[in-house]
């Protein structure tokens, strides 16, 4: 009997075996740059390190200082972040939504030439692009934007968008919404256009009356998977793109502040300050932003 | 045979995926055109940049395109050695070096294993697929430190390996591809099976060759994450020798010193078109692959 399950399992295992040699160089690649960092932020997050010493257990030390002491996270860090990833994450993903549904009621080769169009940006990302936004919005006279708007005689004197803490902000948010129709954008067109036209001959003959109720009795519930998939890209996207504002002002911190964003103040106590330990607690509380961003999409577009 | 009159229009020309011109897809026109334009700015500009003599660099007031093109941006950044002595040609060669080994390995890292998790039986699928999901959300950025650390330990910092083996295990790449083997039909594995084929053949001479849309989709992915890459040779890398392109171009200007900056604009602005135009053109040749993987992108 003993044996014969023992067989059993081997001869089990001999059949999967094959099996675990494929997925094998994924996961332990997965394994090693995501699942083991995960894991090590949230470790170290209860830690005392400065990459000298070997970490020293302090307990919650780091998020009673983070809730409470961190003045600068707490009064530009969180709030910018939290301004920056709404506009940017759902601001984003509804324009998305909306082009997506534009270009879906155009023929084939207008439309494929559109979403060319409107991805092309999302290919490069914000920071490669950084030193064509630094050129057009250049501080002095002779920067474009200024240049522009003087000619027009919308300002009287150049403005230095990028170092002044009035404009960063709003600059970072457009052009990281400019970048932002990527994958999530081209799942959801893609989905739309998957929908099965009867769809909407049935709802019409049901008394679906305008666009508006179409787009909300039939095209979104048609392509809910979709949806989500735009909305976690979209979500990953905002937070992903954090980095902008220290690309185009060129300085971390942002001047005043102005465009710091939680990845930048992860970077800024990591690299900068050394203090691991407190960088990894700010780590943790950017994962549980995400994840809450996260449930928040699945509990409109899951399909049960 | 009655002619079609220019102002017949079929009923499957208005709603969703026409197939041709309707009077009621002009307001979309009309939001779409301006808006594209728009957005073409930046990009219509990088070409522009690129080609513009010193004089129309720094002209006042500034003109957006060019008046006389010319090579001169180009032919400067390459005669340039930079500060450290390496020539622009090795940060190209690492470069191209980078992303073809990374684009080729994320396409077979990614597709064996979603060949195992959308057409083999074992334990751990369900479970090793539902991690990949969450994982989805993965933010990178959010644990640098952790990862610096396992780099560190594992020796790799600056190494060449580094710009490659950290950006192989991409969960949307895997995620794509097993929801496009979904869509195969079990009945062609089977008989293959039943041929004596074994899971290699399978997974060479019918997985491969059918999922090919898919597999381009995870190569741009793969091409555009790696190719556009400045954070590694940023902070795992301090050899000049190893570090790349897309990193070059963002020391061009970033270097705060006054005078590098004016001399840095043109081959700065030669270096972004450099780094864009290969960017654009492999999505062109590879965009209707693009769209038919995303058919399948949904998340249940």
């Amino acid at each position: 009997m003993q044996t014969d399950r023992r067989n059993h399992m081997i001869g089990q295992w001999r059949k999967e075996a094959s099996a675990y040699v494929f997925v094998a160089p994924y996961a332990a690649l997965f394994a090693v740059f995501i699942a083991i960092p995960v894991l090590a932020a949230f470790l170290l997050s209860f830690t005392f390190f400065d990459s000298i010493q070997p970490p020293q257990f302090n307990g919650l030390l780091n998020y009673i200082v983070l809730l409470t002491q961190d003045d600068i996270f707490m009064r530009y860090v969180l709030p910018n972040t939290i301004q920056f990833a709404v506009l940017v994450g759902p601001g984003g993903y509804a324009l998305a939504f909306l082009l997506a549904w534009m270009l879906a009621q155009l023929p084939r080769l207008p439309r494929a030439i559109f979403a060319l169009i409107l991805y092309s940006p999302s290919m490069t990302g914000g920071v490669a692009m950084a030193v064509v936004w630094q050129t057009l919005f250049s501080g002095d006279q002779n920067g474009y934007l200024n240049s522009f708007l003087l000619s027009l005689n919308l300002i009287q004197a150049p403005i230095q968008w990028l170092q002044s803490p009035e404009y960063l902000m709003t600059i970072m948010i457009i052009v990281t919404l400019w970048s932002s129709m990527g994958v999530g954008f081209l799942a959801m067109l893609a989905g739309m256009l998957d929908i099965n036209p009867e769809l909407y001959e049935a709802g019409a003959l049901d008394g679906i009356s305008s666009r508006w109720q179409e787009i909300i009795y039939i095209t979104i519930p048609s392509m809910k998977p979709q949806m989500l998939f735009g909305a976690v890209m979209a979500i990953v996207g905002a937070f992903q793109a954090g980095t902008i504002g220290v690309a185009l002002s060129g300085s971390n911190p942002t001047p005043r502040y102005a465009g710091q964003l939680i990845v930048n103040h992860i970077e800024d106590y990591g690299f900068l300050r050394y203090e691991m330990g407190y960088a990894a607690a700010v780590s943790v509380v950017l994962l549980l932003m995400v994840l809450l961003f996260n449930r928040l999409a699945n509990k409109l577009f899951r399909e049960d | 045979m009655r002619r079609k009159r220019w102002f017949s229009y079929s009923l499957r020309d208005s709603g969703m995926n026409p197939r041709g011109f309707h009077p009621s897809q002009l307001k979309f026109y009309l939001v779409l055109a301006p808006l594209a334009a728009f957005m073409l700015l930046p990009i219509v500009f990088i070409f522009s940049h690129a080609f513009k003599p010193p004089e129309e660099l720094f002209a006042y007031p500034p003109r957006f395109f060019v008046v006389r093109p010319t090579l001169k941006n180009f032919t400067d950044l390459f005669a340039r050695i930079s500060t450290s002595e390496v020539p622009v040609s090795r940060y190209l060669f690492n470069s191209v070096m980078v992303t073809l080994l990374t684009v080729l390995a994320s396409v077979v890292v990614g597709s064996t294993a979603a060949f195992a998790l959308s057409k083999k039986r074992f334990r751990l699928k369900q479970t090793l697929f539902a991690i990949n999901t969450v994982a989805l959300m993965f933010v990178p950025v959010a644990v640098t430190i952790p990862r610096f650390l396992i780099i560190q330990q594992l020796g790799l910092l600056n190494t060449f390996w580094v710009h490659i083996l950290p950006a192989l295990a991409m969960p949307v790449g895997l995620f794509l591809l097993k929801q496009f083997m979904d869509a195969l039909p079990n009945e062609i594995i089977e008989a293959a099976q039943i041929d004596g084929a074994t899971d290699w053949q399978i997974y060479w001479h019918i997985i491969v060759p059918l999922t090919r849309p898919a597999l381009a989709t995870i190569a741009i992915l793969a091409f555009q994450a790696s190719w556009n890459n400045v954070d590694t040779s940023a902070m795992y890398i301090n050899d000049e020798n190893l570090k790349t392109f897309a990193f070059y171009l963002s020391t061009l200007t970033s270097t705060t010193a006054g005078a590098n900056l004016v001399a840095g604009q043109g081959m700065a602005a030669a270096a972004s078109l450099i780094v864009f135009v290969p960017n654009l053109i492999i999505f062109i040749l590879l965009q209707s692959q693009v769209m038919s993987t995303m058919s399948h992108s949904g998340l249940k």
